[in-house]
C-alpha cells in the first residue's frame, strides 16, 4: 500500500558542504515553539467547531432542551435514552440503518473485488474503465438520488420500461420508491451504484502491490485460479479490504442524503441520521435528538474499535 | 422543516401575484422553476397572467392601489401622534403596495403614524425571527401577522383581543376565531384564509353521466373509478383522484379532512382529548388506503401539491384535492382544461357526525404584549380586519376573506366570482389543525400523525393499528403539555 | 495482448499465466466474457449520468412517454434556459462556489501549517494532537448537527454563508491536515538541513522550500476538499433557508415525484449543470484524485 500521495518524486537537495556544527539546540527550541504556533490555529478551529459541539451534544442528550422554548432546561438523566429504547420509530430507524449498512457494504465489497480483479489485468482501454468508474463517485449524492428517482419513475422511468416493455420480465410497472416492499432495496441499489466503483479502486490499489511471481509460483505448483484467489489474493488483499470496509461501514451507518432525497422521513425507510435530524430540527427536541445522535456516534466508535482491532491482528 | 403551512403555498402566491400583474414574465418563470413547476404549468401561469392583464378590471386603469378601500366608521381619533409598527408581508411581496396604501389611509383617518415592517418571506424564518424578538420582549414592533398554526406558539406574547375587539371577532368565521383562541384569549384577529377544495373535471362528469360532483367519499370513489376505467383505455396514465399522500404537513391536512368529514374528530380536540383511534377515523384511513392503486396512482403516497397539480393540469386525473391557488392554473388560456374544471367542497363521510370538511390555512394579526402603543395597535387591527378592508383586500388582491358577509357582497361576487363561491367551504366544515392546543409541540404531533398515516396508505400497517399508534404518540405529546 | 509482459504485477489471466499463444475455444470464450464484463462495467457506471444528459435535452413531450423514447428527435435547450434564468438557482450556484472555495482556502492555509508541524517537527503533545485530528476525520456529522445549529442561531449566522464555511471546516480541515502531514513526512530530511545551512529559520524553510514542493499535494487535497464541500447536503439543508442556500438542497427540493409531468427536465438540467464541472475536474485530475483517495484511506 505505497500508493499514497507521498510517493511523488522529489528533487534531492545537494548535501550541505559544511559539517553540522550548527546551533542545533536553538533550532530545536525554535522548532518546538514553531510547531505549536503552526498547530494552534487548526487545533483552535477543530476544538471550537467540532469538539465543543460534540461535547455539547453529549451534555444536551441528558437534558430536556428544546429550541425556542421558554420552559427551563432540566437534566433528566437517561430519560432520553430510555425513550429511544421504547420508540418504535427509532427502533425501525435502527433496523433500516443496519439493513442498509450490512447489505450495501456486503454487495459493494463483493462487486468491488470482482471489478477490481477484472480491471487489474492489463488490457487496452483500462484507463477508460478506471476513469468511467470515478464518475459515480464524483456525482453529488443529491444529484445521483434525483437521477435514480427519475429512472425509477413508475410510468415512464427507464427501469420499468426496460423490465416491462423491452425484456418482459415484469408484467406491470412497479412504483419502486413508493412501494414499501421495494423502497429500501431500491435505495440500496443507488448506494451500490455510487460506491462500488470507489470500493473497487481502493481494492485495486491493494491488488497492485501483490507481486506477480507469487501467482507464477502457485501456477507452477498446479493451484487452480480459484485456489489462487482464496489462498493468495484474498489474504494479501486483506489489509486493503479492511481499510475499505472501515470507510464504507462508517459512511453507510450515517447515511442521510440518498434516503432523505428519495423518501424524506417516511417510516418505511427512515434511518438513524434522518430520525436524529427530524427530532432535533423539525420537532425541536434538542435533547432527545442529541441522544439519538450520541447513539450513532457510539455505534460508529464501536465499529472503529472493532475494525482497528482486526487491522492490528492482521498486522501481527 | 418542510412546508409548515401548505395553505400559504408559494405556488399559490406565485399564481396570485402573477394574476395581479406585479410580476414580470421572467420573474414568473424564475420562481415557477424554483418551485419545481413543469414547463407547461409555468406556461399556464404565464398565459393566465396575460389574460388577466387584459380582462381584469379589479384595479381599473388609472386607479391607485387601495382604490377600493372604504374607511370603516367608529375608529378612534383621540390617539394622534401614536406610532404603530406592523410586521406584515415580506419586502418584495406584491401585497406590499396595497398594505402600505391601507396604512396611509389609516393614518390620514386617525392621526396614528404607521410603519410597514417587512417580514421574512419563508414561514419558517418568519417564526424564527418572531420567536427571537418576542422571546427578548422587544417593543420594536407592535403588530405581527401570524400563520394559522402559530397561535399556540405565540400566545404568551399576545394581547387578548377579546378585551377590546370581541364585537369584531363575532363577525369572523367561528372556526378561525376558535383556532386563534388560547385559554379563552383571542391571540390573533383573522385576516385572510385558505382551505382544501375538491377540483373536478366537469366535462368528464357529464360525459360519464354524473349530474353532480360527489357529495360523499363513496360517490367520489364510484365516479372516479368509472371515469378512470373509461379514460385509461386511451391514456394509460389517467387516474381517478389525486391528492397529497407524501409524509409531510400536506398529508396532515388531507387526513384531517378524511377523518373529520367522517365524524372521526379533529386529531386533538381543543380540550386536549386525542381523537384518532375511533371507528370513523379508522374507516376513513382504510378508505384512503383503498384509493391507492384503485382510483389513485400507487405513488400518490409520495405526492405533494405541485405533483398533484402536475397530474391534474395536463388532463391526467378526474378529481384533485388542492388549495384555491390551483384554480387559476387550470383556467389559463392555453390550458387544456379551460371551462372544464369545477370546484366544490370536499366530500363528506357517512355515519354519525359526518360533515364536509376543509383544512384551514391563512393569516391573522396579533398585537404584541410588549408594545408601547397597544391602544393604537389594536385600533389598526380593528381597521385592517374590518369588513370594509377585508372586502378591499379581496377585490384588489384576491385573498379569501374571513368574514362571511364579504362573500355575499355584490362587488366581490362580480369581481372575484371564484372566491365568492367558496363561502360554503369556509362556513361549513372549515377545520383547523390541532396547532393551538399543541402549541410549540405541534410539529411533533403533525409528524407523528402524518408519518403513521403514510404507513397506512402504503399498507405497512392497517388503519386500526395505525390509529392506535398515533393515539399513543399523541397522548405522550399531550402529557408533556400537561394534559 | 495475451502475452503482455507484466511490468506491473497483474492478476492472473488464463492466457497470460499459461504463457502460450494458443487460442483455444475456451480462451476465446473467456476473452469475450471478459470484454462483455468490461463493457458492462463502463455502461453501469456511466449510464445514469449519460441518461440524465440525454433526457435533459429531450423535447418535453418525449420525456414522459411510455414506452420510453431513448433517443431525442430534436435537441431542446429550454430546460437549460429555464434553469439559467432562474435567480434562485443562480444564487445557489454562487453560494456554493463561495462556500466551497472559502472552505478550501481556509483548510489549506490552516491545514498546511498544521500538517507541516505534524509531519516534520518534533514537539511534546504531538500524539494527542494527532489523535484529536484523526478522531475528527471519523465522527459522524449528525453527532454535532444539533449543537452546531444552536451555536449558529445564537451567533446570528443562520442562513448566512459563514455558517456553512464553519460547518464544513469540521470535516475538510482534519482531512487536509491528515493527508498533507503524510505528504510532508515523506519528504527527505535534507531539505530543511540545506535551508538551515543557508541560515533560514524553520518557518522560512517551510515557506520557501517545503511548501512549494508540496504543491501537488495541496492541489489534490484542495480538490478533494472542494468536492466534499460542493457535494455536502445535511448541513446546507439545516443551516440555510434562502439567502445562503447552496445547490445541493436547491436541487433536492425541486418538488415531489409522480409519473405524470413533473419538472424533471429542469431537475435534470440543473443536476447536469452542477455535476459537469466536477466530472471534468475529476477526469483531468483523475490520477491525483485516485492517489489522494487511496492515501487518505490507507493512512486513515
Amino acid at each position: 500500500m505505497t500508493q499514497g500521495v507521498a510517493t511523488a518524486p522529489l528533487p534531492q537537495p545537494a548535501k550541505p558542504g559544511r559539517s553540522y556544527d550548527l546551533p542545533q539546540s536553538g533550532w530545536m527550541k525554535a522548532r518546538e515553539r514553531l510547531a505549536w504556533l503552526l498547530v494552534a490555529p487548526s487545533i483552535l478551529v477543530v476544538v471550537l467547531v467540532a469538539l465543543y459541539p460534540l461535547l455539547q451534544s453529549f451534555r444536551l442528550s441528558f437534558t430536556n432542551a428544546r429550541f425556542g422554548s421558554t420552559r427551563p432546561e432540566l437534566y433528566v438523566g437517561f430519560d432520553n435514552y430510555a425513550r429511544l429504547a421504547q420508540d418504535n420509530v427509532f427502533i425501525s430507524a435502527l433496523g433500516h440503518t443496519l439493513v442498509f449498512t450490512v447489505a450495501s457494504v456486503a454487495i459493494e465489497t463483493i462487486l468491488g473485488i470482482a471489478v477490481a480483479l477484472i480491471i487489474n489485468s492489463n488490457f487496452n482501454g483500462r484507463g477508460v474503465v478506471r476513469t468511467s468508474m470515478l464518475i459515480p463517485w464524483a456525482i453529488p449524492t443529491v444529484v445521483s438520488s434525483q437521477l435514480w428517482r427519475f429512472m425509477y419513475n413508475q410510468d415512464n422511468g427507464v427501469i420499468n420500461d426496460v423490465l416491462v416493455n423491452r425484456l418482459g420480465i415484469l408484467s406491470s410497472p412497479v412504483a419502486w420508491i413508493a412501494n414499501p416492499s421495494t423502497s429500501l432495496s431500491a435505495i440500496i441499489a443507488v448506494d451500490v451504484w455510487k460506491t462500488t466503483p470507489f470500493m473497487a479502486l481502493l481494492l485495486l490499489a491493494g491488488l497492485q502491490i501483490i507481486p506477480g511471481d507469487v501467482y507464477e509460483a502457485a501456477t507452477v505448483d498446479g493451484a487452480s485460479k480459484w485456489q489462487q484467489f482464496w489462498q493468495i489474493t484474498l489474504p494479501l488483499l486483506k489489509p486493503a479490504l479492511l481499510v475499505a470496509l472501515i470507510f464504507r461501514t462508517l459512511d453507510a451507518f450515517r447515511v442521510f442524503d440518498v434516503v432523505f432525497v428519495m423518501k424524506g422521513a417516511a417510516l418505511d425507510t427512515i434511518t438513524l441520521a434522518i430520525y436524529a435530524r427530524q427530532t432535533m430540527i423539525d420537532e425541536q427536541y434538542l435533547g432527545r435528538g442529541a441522544a439519538a445522535s450520541v447513539v450513532i456516534f457510539f455505534c460508529i466508535a464501536l465499529l472503529v474499535i472493532v475494525y482497528s482491532r482486526l487491522v492490528r491482528v492482521e498486522e501481527t | 422543516m418542510h412546508g409548515h403551512d401548505s395553505s400559504s403555498s408559494p405556488v399559490g402566491r406565485l399564481v396570485a401575484e402573477s394574476l395581479t400583474g406585479h410580476l414580470s414574465r421572467r420573474e414568473i418563470m424564475k420562481r415557477g422553476i424554483a418551485l419545481g413547476l413543469s414547463g407547461p404549468v409555468i406556461g399556464m401561469i404565464l398565459s393566465a397572467q396575460q389574460r388577466s392583464a387584459l380582462a381584469q378590471d379589479a384595479t381599473p386603469a388609472g386607479q391607485e392601489v387601495g382604490w377600493s378601500i372604504v374607511v370603516p366608521e367608529g375608529l378612534r381619533t383621540d390617539l394622534p401622534g401614536a406610532r404603530v409598527r406592523a410586521v406584515l408581508t415580506s419586502s418584495a411581496h406584491p401585497d406590499r403596495p396595497w398594505q402600505e396604501a391601507a396604512m396611509r389611509i389609516f393614518s390620514e383617518a386617525t392621526g396614528i403614524t404607521t410603519e410597514f415592517v417587512p417580514g421574512e418571506e419563508s414561514a419558517t424564518d418568519r417564526l424564527a425571527i418572531y420567536n427571537q424578538q418576542l422571546g427578548a420582549q422587544s417593543s420594536d414592533n407592535d403588530i405581527y401577522q401570524i400563520d394559522v398554526i402559530w397561535p399556540g406558539i405565540v400566545a404568551q406574547h399576545a394581547v387578548d383581543l377579546n378585551q377590546s375587539l370581541a364585537d369584531l371577532a363575532a363577525l369572523h368565521f367561528p372556526a378561525i376565531v376558535e383556532n386563534n383562541s388560547v385559554d379563552g384569549a383571542l391571540v390573533g384577529m383573522p385576516w385572510y384564509t385558505d382551505a382544501g377544495l375538491l377540483y373536478y373535471r366537469s366535462d368528464l362528469l357529464e360525459e360519464y353521466g354524473f349530474e353532480n360532483p360527489p357529495e360523499t367519499w363513496d360517490e367520489l370513489q364510484e365516479q372516479a373509478q368509472a371515469i378512470q376505467d373509461g379514460e385509461s383505455a386511451d391514456n394509460a396514465s389517467f387516474r381517478g383522484f389525486v391528492w397529497q399522500g407524501n409524509a409531510y404537513e400536506g398529508l396532515t391536512c388531507n387526513a384531517l379532512e378524511w377523518q373529520f368529514s367522517s365524524g372521526g374528530g379533529r386529531i386533538i380536540e381543543p380540550d386536549g382529548t386525542v381523537t384518532v383511534n375511533n371507528p370513523q377515523a379508522i374507516a376513513a384511513f382504510d378508505r384512503a388506503r383503498n384509493w391507492v392503486e384503485t382510483i389513485s396512482p400507487e405513488d400518490v403516497t409520495t405526492f405533494n401539491e405541485p405533483s398533484s397539480l402536475n397530474a391534474f393540469a395536463p388532463g391526467n386525473a378526474a378529481f384533485m384535492r388542492n388549495w384555491p391557488y390551483a384554480y387559476s392554473v387550470t383556467q389559463a388560456p392555453d390550458s387544456p382544461l379551460v371551462g372544464m374544471v369545477g370546484v366544490t367542497q370536499l366530500p363528506m363521510g357517512d355515519g354519525e357526525g359526518a360533515t364536509h370538511a376543509a383544512t384551514l390555512g391563512g393569516w391573522q394579526l396579533m398585537v404584541s404584549n410588549y408594545s408601547q402603543n397597544q391602544e393604537a395597535a389594536i385600533e389598526f387591527v380593528k381597521y385592517l380586519c374590518s369588513p370594509e378592508l377585508e372586502k378591499a383586500f379581496t377585490i384588489e388582491r384576491s385573498h379569501s376573506p374571513t368574514i362571511s358577509a364579504v362573500y355575499d357582497d355584490p362587488e366581490v361576487i362580480e369581481l372575484q366570482e371564484f372566491l365568492a363561491r367558496l363561502k360554503p367551504v369556509f362556513e361549513g366544515g372549515a377545520v383547523a389543525r390541532p396547532s393551538t392546543v399543541t402549541a410549540d409541540l405541534y410539529n411533533s404531533a403533525s409528524i407523528a400523525y402524518h408519518t403513521r398515516v403514510n404507513q397506512i396508505l402504503t399498507g405497512q400497517i392497517d388503519g386500526a393499528a395505525g390509529a392506535a399508534e398515533i393515539e399513543a404518540e399523541l397522548q405522550d405529546i399531550m402529557a408533556e403539555l400537561g394534559y | 495482448m495475451a502475452t503482455t509482459t507484466a511490468v506491473r504485477p497483474v492478476m492472473p489471466d488464463t492466457a497470460m499465466i499459461s504463457g502460450t499463444r494458443q487460442w483455444s475455444l475456451g480462451k476465446v470464450i473467456n476473452r469475450i466474457l471478459f470484454w462483455i464484463l468490461v463493457v458492462f462495467i463502463i455502461f453501469y457506471t456511466v449510464f445514469p449520468f449519460a441518461w440524465a444528459l440525454l433526457s435533459s435535452i429531450k423535447p418535453n413531450a418525449e420525456l414522459f412517454t411510455s414506452p420510453v423514447v431513448y433517443w431525442p428527435s430534436a435537441i431542446n435547450t429550454t430546460f437549460y434556459q429555464f434553469v439559467l434564468a432562474n435567480g434562485d438557482f443562480l444564487l445557489a450556484l454562487r453560494n456554493s462556489i463561495v462556500v466551497s472555495v472559502s472552505t478550501v482556502l481556509i483548510s489549506l492555509a490552516l491545514g498546511s501549517l498544521c500538517a507541516y508541524a505534524m509531519g516534520r517537527l518534533q514537539f511534546r503533545g504531538k500524539t494527542p494532537v494527532m489523535y484529536l485530528i484523526l478522531s475528527m476525520t471519523m465522527f459522524p456529522q449528525i453527532a454535532i448537527l444539533g449543537s452546531l445549529y444552536q451555536m449558529i442561531v445564537n451567533l446570528g449566522l443562520y442562513d448566512r454563508l459563514p455558517a456553512l464555511i464553519i460547518a464544513y471546516l469540521t470535516f475538510t480541515l482534519p482531512f487536509t491536515v491528515w493527508v498533507l502531514a503524510n505528504f510532508f513526512r515523506a519528504m527527505p530530511g535534507e531539505l530543511e538541513e540545506a535551508a538551515m545551512v543557508d541560515g533560514a529559520t524553520p518557518f522560512q524553510a517551510f515557506i520557501r522550500i517545503l511548501l512549494p514542493l508540496a504543491a501537488p499535494g495541496l492541489v489534490t487535497t484542495g480538490l478533494l476538499a472542494f468536492i466534499a464541500a460542493w457535494n455536502e447536503y445535511l448541513y446546507a439543508l439545516t443551516f440555510t433557508q434562502t439567502r445562503a442556500r447552496t445547490v445541493q438542497p436547491a436541487i433536492a427540493s425541486f418538488s415531489g415525484n409522480t409519473q405524470f409531468e413533473l419538472p424533471w427536465g429542469n431537475i435534470l438540467a440543473a443536476s447536469v449543470l452542477v455535476t459537469l464541472p466536477l466530472v471534468i475536474l475529476v477526469l483531468i485530475f483523475q490520477r491525483k484524485i485516485l492517489a489522494g483517495l487511496t492515501a487518505g484511506a490507507v493512512k486513515g
